[in-house]
């Protein structure tokens, strides 16, 4: 906690930076609407403008540079625009009761949330299903793990189309599928990592030990292997489920998506409303941290059950 | 339905040797174990070529092996161009900015404690976010040529090489540091000779994983609006133009760009950290 301190005053820093950034960054977009709202602007020809710097702009046209900061389209939003879409389009639907409304980014991140754990479902049970044959078997240890790496520096963006097209052509309907496909080939990795390293982490001594006790390979697996990946596997799954929801939006950003925070950015930047791919953005953020927040409140829990203190 | 056969029996094949060889005497020797998972490639692309051909699956929805085979071959061209553009000047550039970019910063705020403290969580937050999403808007301000993708991969690669080298220079020990200060070594001295060099195995761990980022960043930009040419518009459009045996020739290219690039930054880190632990042959 005594990182507190530090972390709130980069934030704010942060926050300076951006607000220090919508002046230059806005005031074409000014410039243009005082315009045409008949105020007098310096150079009065748009294409003048053009050709000017944002910062010669800036110094001939001081009293302007205030509108900037309130713009329908904004080039940069201020945070506080953005915080104001973000609410009118979450708690302020929700209090009207329109809440799965589709205008509702709680509709769109349900959407991308159910993707994202059915992806990251998958991808846990594949990787780990990978992480247990690797460790018994040499054969699929020397065949699947070199493959298993070189499938990570595949950029899984070229093979989603092809993905979305293929689950349609075989006859699955919609966009879940496909897009929890792709976020399981994201999230099986670390997962399979994690787990192989984890289910190698006793020692000798300790195998020998159950031997001596003759327990079976089942039991060697149950009592001693499994417990022993447990801090493994919950720190990969906070990088797994991370990386599953970057699949789901990546899935929903080919062209097509209508539901889903991936789709509500593809749509914004077609319809020209920033501060709805801001909002977008900063609801997919927002995600990510609650996921991964669950994910670790759910290992400190199970490690102290467990009797490791994590 | 002679060829399912053919690839089932492969398969089986293919496997019974793979399980002969990695029980063998020989299974500790280089060839084989590079043999082993070639072996393990080519099945899969056999497999898939005796489902295509015995099934009779249509080359609109996915192509033999053989197929893709041949439009690469014959579509070098346009592939290379698109290379080109995605690859060496949208990803590259932007790795290199990024890197670079991600490197300054982190000696510059490593100077402080209070700024390491506050910028460490957040850094790894926003490592965790995806950040893929922000590529309309940087395509907006960029323009539609490569400088918006070349954005977009700095973006994406700055934080997980900032944390990455963070947590790296601070990787030295009290005794380590005490030994440089007993040598009358001032700031600069200590982070080139003693720090940089304990760092480099995290730095080149953000850059492997920068590596993927890169591409991916570069590709997923150009669904945002491109020139005509580049990976990500050959995929999209050739999607919807049902010219599925270029959309997997550029993936093929696309898969071995990553590998490619992944393996000279691994090859490179093997020269550069070669007194670490982990590179020691035993």
């Amino acid at each position: 906690m005594r990182n507190i301190l530090p972390i709130l005053a980069v934030l704010v820093a942060l926050a300076v930076l951006w607000y220090a950034a919508v002046a230059p960054m806005n005031i074409r977009g000014a410039l243009d609407v005082a315009d045409r709202g008949g105020a007098e602007v310096i150079p009065a020809e748009p294409r003048d403008r053009f050709e000017q710097s944002a910062w010669r702009l800036m110094m001939a046209n001081p009293d302007h540079i205030a509108l900037g900061y309130s713009l329908d389209r904004p080039r940069l939003p201020t945070p506080v625009q953005v915080a104001d879409e973000l609410w009118n389009t979450t708690g302020e639907m929700a209090l009207r009761g329109r809440a799965m409304s589709k205008r509702s980014l709680i509709y769109h991140g349900w959407i991308t949330l159910q993707s994202t754990l059915w992806g990251f479902a998958l991808g846990t049970v594949l990787g780990m299903a990978g992480a247990i044959a690797i460790v018994y078997s040499r054969v699929v240890d020397m065949s699947l793990m070199p493959w298993a790496i070189i499938s990570q520096t595949v950029p899984i963006v070229a093979l989603a189309p092809m993905i979305i097209v293929l689950s349609s052509q075989v006859g699955i309907e919609g966009r879940g599928v496909p897009k929890a496909i792709i976020s399981a080939y994201l999230c099986y990795f670390p997962v399979l990592v994690g787990m192989v390293k984890g289910l190698r982490s006793p020692g000798a001594a300790q195998l020998d030990l159950l031997r001596t006790y003759s327990a079976s390979g089942v039991q060697a697996f149950l009592k001693l292997r499994l417990p022993a990946s447990m801090p493994y596997l919950f720190t990969s799954l906070k990088i797994g489920i991370a990386a599953a929801l970057v699949g789901t939006i990546v899935g929903e950003l080919p062209t097509g998506a209508i539901s889903g925070l991936g789709a509500r950015i593809l749509i914004g930047d077609q319809f020209g409303t920033p501060l709805a791919i801001w909002a977008a953005l900063f609801a997919a953020a927002i995600l990510a941290g609650i996921l991964v927040t669950l994910l670790d409140l759910m290992q400190r829990i199970t490690l102290r059950r467990m009797g490791m203190q994590a | 339905m002679s060829w399912l056969v053919f690839a089932l029996v492969f398969w089986i094949g293919a496997w019974a040797l793979n399980a002969s060889l990695a029980n063998s005497r020989w299974r500790g020797t280089i060839g084989v174990r590079v043999l082993i998972p070639v072996l393990f490639g080519v099945t899969l692309i056999v497999l898939w070529e005796g489902f295509v051909r015995g099934l009779g699956v249509s080359p609109v929805i996915l192509p033999a092996p053989s197929t893709v085979a041949g439009t690469f071959a014959a579509s070098t061209d346009i592939l290379w161009e698109d290379f080109r553009q995605t690859v060496l000047k949208g990803a590259l550039s932007g790795f290199v900015i990024g890197a670079l970019a991600a490197f300054a910063t982190a000696i510059l705020i490593d100077r402080s404690t209070f700024l390491t403290r506050g910028l460490l969580p957040i850094g790894n937050f926003v490592a965790a976010l995806p950040i893929i999403g922000i590529a309309p808007i940087l395509v907006n301000w960029f323009g539609f040529d490569w400088q918006s993708k070349a954005a977009v991969v700095v973006v994406m690669v700055f934080f997980p090489i900032l944390v990455n080298t963070v947590q790296g220079l601070r990787e030295t020990d009290a005794m380590q540091r005490d030994l440089m200060r007993t040598y009358a070594a001032g700031y600069l001295d200590t982070l080139i000779k003693l720090r940089l060099p304990a760092a480099l195995p995290f730095i080149f761990n953000g850059l492997k994983i920068a590596t993927t980022l890169a591409l991916i960043g570069a590709i997923v930009a150009e669904y945002f609006g491109s020139p005509t040419r580049g990976m990500g518009f050959r995929i999209s459009t050739g999607v919807g133009s049902l010219s599925i045996d270029l959309v997997w020739a550029e993936i093929a290219v696309a898969a071995m760009a990553g590998t490619a690039f992944y393996g000279l930054v691994a090859w490179m880190e093997r020269r550069v950290t070669f007194w670490h632990p982990s590179h020691r042959r035993n």
